[in-house]
């Protein structure tokens, strides 16, 4: 009969619009923003950087090695190395970037800098509502509004970072080991009466 | 610059004109109009110059580049990582098939191996892709036909699931950069597999209420059947691919013939049209919904435990030696493939795409001549067409 491949689509139509008041299943309208679905934990937008404890300045992991700036596939890191060194968090001294800049309009949210940083200090952040009216000053990020503590990354990623400060304690333990050992052991060279044989004085440069 | 008009010769047509066209001068009445790039029905920023003669289509002509952003010149000048993200905005519906179809590459290149698992992920998302770029295509196709809203919204509310799997494994939706060389970049979170198996299993639910809407209706099968036609011989001769090779009854999946990755593991057929038309090539591409799930049913059984990446794999200073590789696989559109040559520095010499879309395009004022100017439309929707994957 004519029309019957029709009446059949309708009926199929009918069964999904009657079906919208009782099936959760065939209701997946999410009135945003009143309603909002909950993030997942992989989720990822702009990238952010990590500071510990409670000063961005003091406590920045990052160190201006500017693997990201040259990782970034559209180019949107801006780095510049500061001249002095202040101490990482396993109290070695390291440079520390003096400007950070991330384009966010340039910006394409591809985690490549989270991948490279061999410093965990690049992460990627999950807030999406960031339109704004000045599409020059306020999408341009600078050093200041990229830091965030490291409170906040385990709230938005609690696996990952977990994982990130299992492995951070871990090296900080075994940098903290490693101090003491040397200090121990120039302790006991201190310590130690000075050998009857003088060590030979180094080899006169030029002697080879 | 000449128009298509001008370039069909006087002893086919008269010479013809906007103005006289309208003026109703020289007796012509063909018309000479450009569908698109805003139009609502073209997928996307595509032109064509259509000659028409009152509704029939005598001359079309296909005008490319809205959307072009240099992509194969940006990966001659970034690092093989660094083309991976730009790979996802080729065709936007499956970043993860781009994805692996430059992994795939980059292994052969450089000699990489796979892990089991990260081969077993890459046919779960790879199949997942597949299923959500037919769907939304099923959609659209009717959504041109006029169903405008109903399909569509049903295939994209199956559609927003797998992409909610995507996001939670990958981070993102759509530009989900996920793949890497030699294996993935990220393992499996705690439950995606068992959320991945609910949507399987409940995806043939779907698609028996969208046949039922669907394939029996009069008003689709007298739109489809015997619209767009394209031969056995034209299809191989212009090197179609995928679902449209398939629908014109060419029984060619590189998932079968290459047996790339570890297709060959999986039991699952390859539907093939009969006539290949816009009906056809709707059925197939429902068809192999029906064999994706499938073979998602067995990969998601048979998942083993493991590393998912090359342990000889590196991320940053990545320099293949020098020498050249083609990887192509059956992407959701057709054979999909990545052409590199390598001078043994950290960018690509050479970064060449074969895109499915542009190549499937190339034959569509062959299908479109002698149709009325509405099918046009249709024809053009069943050809799957993504125009960042066309233009690049």
């Amino acid at each position: 009969m004519l029309g019957e491949g029709i009446i059949k689509g309708m009926a199929e139509t009918a069964r999904n619009f009657l079906g919208s008041y009782v099936s959760e299943d065939r209701l997946t309208t999410v009135q945003y923003p009143e309603e909002r679905l909950p993030q997942k934990e992989a989720a990822r937008n702009f990238p952010f950087l990590l500071f510990d404890g409670k000063d961005p300045h003091i406590g920045l992991r990052c160190v201006a090695c500017q693997i990201c700036e040259k990782e970034c596939p559209p180019q949107c890191i801006y780095i510049v190395k500061s001249k002095d060194k202040k101490p990482d968090y396993v109290g070695k001294p390291q440079f520390y970037p003096s400007v950070f800049d991330i384009d966010t309009s340039v910006c394409m949210s591809c985690q490549i800098c989270v991948e490279v940083c061999p410093f965990e200090a690049i992460k990627m952040d999950t807030e999406y509502e960031l339109s704004t009216s000045d599409r020059f000053g306020e999408l341009l990020l600078n050093k200041d509004k990229l830091a965030k503590p490291n409170e906040y990354y385990q709230k938005i990623h609690p696996t990952e970072a977990a994982e990130v400060d299992e492995r951070l304690a871990a090296e900080k333990a075994k940098a903290g080991a490693k101090a003491k050992a040397e200090a121990e052991a120039k302790a006991k060279a201190a310590a130690l009466p000075k050998p009857t044989v003088p060590i030979p004085a180094a080899v006169p440069a030029g002697a080879k | 610059m000449s128009t298509i008009a001008d370039a069909v010769t006087p002893a086919e047509l008269p010479k013809l004109s906007l103005k006289s066209a309208s003026d109703g001068e020289a007796g012509s009445g063909l018309l000479e109009v450009s569908l698109g790039p805003q139009h609502p029905s073209t997928h996307g920023v595509f032109r064509m110059d259509v000659v028409l003669d009152g509704e029939r289509v005598l001359k079309l002509k296909p005008v490319f580049g809205y959307l072009h952003r240099n992509h194969e010149k940006i990966g001659e000048n970034t690092t093989y990582l660094g083309s991976m993200p730009y790979t996802d905005r080729l065709d936007y519906f499956c970043s993860l098939t781009n994805n692996w179809a430059y992994a795939f590459a980059v292994e052969k290149l450089a000699g990489l191996q796979v892990p089991e698992r990260a081969e077993y992920i890459r046919v779960i998302t790879a199949e997942l892709t597949r299923l959500q770029n037919h769907a939304s295509l099923a959609g659209f196709l009717l959504q041109d036909m006029g169903a405008s809203g109903t399909p569509l919204m049903y295939a994209f509310r199956e559609r927003e699931k797998i992409l909610d799997l995507f996001e939670s494994l990958t981070g993102a939706r759509m530009m989900c950069n996920y793949m890497r060389f030699g294996g993935c970049r990220c393992d499996l979170p705690a439950g995606w597999l068992e959320q991945t198996r609910q949507v399987v299993d409940n995806f043939p639910r779907f698609l028996d209420e969208f046949e039922a809407l669907l394939n029996e209706n009069e008003i689709l099968m007298s739109r489809t059947q015997g619209v767009g036609v394209v031969s056995r011989e034209l299809a191989i001769n212009a090197s179609i691919t995928g679902p449209m090779l398939r629908a014109a009854g060419v029984n060619y999946d590189i998932r079968k013939v290459d047996h790339y990755g570890i297709y060959d593991r999986f039991n699952f057929r390859v539907p093939l049209g009969d006539h290949g038309d816009v009906y056809d090539r709707y059925m197939v591409r429902v068809l192999e919904m029906r064999e994706s799930v499938k073979i998602l049913q067995q990969a998601l059984r048979d998942i083993p435990a493991g590393p998912i990446v090359d342990p000889k794999a590196k991320l940053r200073g990545f320099r293949p030696k020098a020498g050249e590789a083609y990887g192509r696989i059956e992407a959701p559109k057709g054979e999909l493939g990545f052409y590199l040559i390598s001078d043994g520095s950290p960018n690509p010499y050479r970064y060449r795409v074969r895109p499915p879309s542009l190549i499937n395009l190339t034959i569509l004022e062959d299908m479109c001549l002698g149709q009325m100017v509405a099918d046009v439309v249709v024809i053009l929707g069943s050809v799957d067409i993504v125009m960042g994957e066309a233009d690049r």
